[in-house]
């Protein structure tokens, strides 16, 4: 078996739960990697969409930003930035979410917009951008974060996104109908939210990665499924696919690869 | 009838202290020349505002043009944080700044409002999210028809807009290609404009009859400045200088270095320097 780290299987973890029919709003660093890893191995077929208002882009390598030149000349077509969230986005087009944040909770309710109070902070973070609506009007959100427990916390700063509020059916009760956030993969396991309370909860823990590494590095009380699965470890093919990725995107933004 | 003018004349003359300034460029197309034009003439309490801060607002917040940014994502994309916006927020540092802060959605429609003459844009949005509890232009309106509650923000109306596009005309009209951001809506909802382009032609040639154009009677100025983007790009004319947004990071961490940056290269500098960027001519 190949080695790989632990970054490139949560990756690979994420790109593999995009389907070949699915419309997906891609935000920048991990969720692009994925989603691209996602189209250039077992879902060739797959719209991503990026906020800039480029649909059915294709780039060769990975854009620094939401906005670069390679995801307008692959796109299919390039909307105006209201079009994009107004018909696109708020016009229930898009199927998947990806999301990424400073903070997540149990529930899956995210924090990217400040580390303290809001007046006084004790970090300024960039801020929700497209966050607080792609959470509401994606079919459903995958989170891709790296595991500790200074981003998986008991307690957001601020809840920049809605997740599944206090659990339970919090996102109906606030005329949500979507359904909200349903995968969080990190580097160390992917979680589920239960059914009827909606806390996520450890369902596959990804080879070499241990319970209590996971509880570690979590700053809740994290629960486990009953059946927890073991992360079918990195294909050569995703390596492959994911490291040539890399490698043309370091060499395009004039780094060694 | 827009007037084709130089950069200092149409600063000088359009943008002014207090004012609420929007330079927009969705990552694509952000007006940096005008923006240091701007800074070299020292325009004081400025509100900017823009949906996605970069470099550019981090400049003219560390060099203290700004008493308040209307925003709702800033950073350096795929970088990290905008050094000079945290030491302002966190410090105070040069002066204090106040905040309003939106999300893409709220912001891309408040535009769009304000293009279309509305008091307001309405939306579904903010649902469980906290921004509604600190920011008091973040409301609610019920549909008289279904009774939905949906979310509204006041439109934008800028005193004056600033963009970057690809090419005008001699009469002034303007032609943007590739990601066009929320450009166009910025222009239409401002009460003054300055745009500035890669390069005024003879016959604007736009590729489509959809094509995205400012009719000359939009716009207040039109200003040839070829490279006027960068560090930002132009579609077809010159990439994104990736590699500069990395270094920006360790300028703007450190506020002498950055003085000193500005210092050379805003400062002591024209928007005659910007040409060196604007590679080969279609």
């Amino acid at each position: 078996m190949m080695d790989y780290t632990s970054t490139e299987m949560m990756t690979i973890a994420a790109a593999r739960a995009l389907a070949n029919d699915d419309v997906c709003f891609v935000g920048i660093g991990m969720p692009s990697a994925a989603c691209n890893l996602a189209r250039l191995t077992h879902a060739p077929d797959i719209t991503l969409i990026y906020e800039s208002g480029t649909i059915g882009t294709r780039p060769e390598v990975l854009p620094l930003s939401i906005g670069d030149g390679e995801l307008c000349e692959t796109a299919l077509t390039t909307v105006a930035v209201p079009e994009m969230f107004r018909y696109w986005l708020q016009g229930g087009r898009i199927t998947v979410g990806f999301l990424g944040g400073a903070e997540i909770d149990r529930y899956g309710n995210i924090n990217s917009t400040v580390i303290g109070d809001y007046d006084n902070p004790k970090v300024r973070l960039p801020g929700g951008g497209g966050a607080p609506e792609i959470a509401t009007s994606c079919g459903q959100i995958f989170v891709v974060m790296k595991q500790g427990k200074r981003s998986f916390v008991d307690k957001l700063s601020f809840r920049t996104s809605l997740g599944h509020g206090e659990g339970h059916n919090s996102r109906e009760k606030l005329g949500v109908t979507t359904k909200g956030p349903n995968m969080i993969v990190t580097d160390l396991c992917i979680m589920r939210p239960e059914p009827e309370t909606k806390e996520f909860q450890v369902v596959s823990i990804h080879p070499g990665a241990t319970r209590e590494e996971i509880i570690e590095a979590t700053g809740w009380d994290v629960q486990f499924a009953d059946k927890v699965e073991e992360t079918l470890p990195p294909s050569a093919h995703e390596l492959e696919a994911l490291r040539a990725l890399n490698a043309r995107t370091a060499a395009a933004h004039g780094e060694q690869a | 009838m827009a007037r084709i003018m130089t950069l200092k004349e149409a600063v000088a003359e359009l943008v002014r202290d207090g004012d609420k300034v929007a330079m927009e460029g969705f990552t694509h197309l952000i007006p940096y020349a005008a923006g240091h034009e701007v800074i070299r003439q020292q325009r004081k309490g400025l509100t900017i505002i823009r949906m996605t801060p970069d470099i550019l607002y981090d400049q003219l917040i560390g060099m203290g043009c700004v008493d308040k940014l209307v925003f709702s994502w800033g950073g350096n994309p795929g970088v990290g944080s905008l050094h000079r916006l945290r030491d302002a927020v966190e410090k105070q540092w040069p002066k204090p700044l106040a905040l309003e802060e939106h999300s893409h959605a709220a912001m891309a429609n408040a535009y769009e409002a304000g293009a279309a003459g509305l008091p307001c844009a309405i939306f579904r949005g903010y649902r469980g999210a906290d921004l509604a509890k600190v920011n008091e232009n973040i409301k609610s309106v019920t549909c008289p028809f279904t009774g939905e509650k949906l979310a509204a923000v006041p439109s934008i109306r800028p005193d004056v807009a600033i963009i970057h596009a690809n090419r005008a005309d001699r009469q002034g009209n303007v032609l943007i290609e590739g990601i066009v951001g929320v450009q166009k809506e910025a222009v239409l909802a401002a009460e003054r404009s300055i745009v500035t382009v890669e390069e005024i032609v003879d016959d604007l040639a736009p590729p489509s009859p959809n094509s995205c154009v400012l009719p000359s009677w939009t716009v207040s100025a039109v200003v040839e400045v070829p490279g006027g983007a960068h560090p930002s790009y132009v579609q077809g004319r010159y990439p994104r200088d990736n590699a500069f947004y990395k270094a920006w990071d360790p300028i703007a961490r450190d506020r002498d270095a950055f003085k000193a940056w500005m210092q050379e290269n805003v400062m002591e500098k024209g928007p005659e320097a910007f040409a060196a960027y604007a590679g080969e001519r279609a």
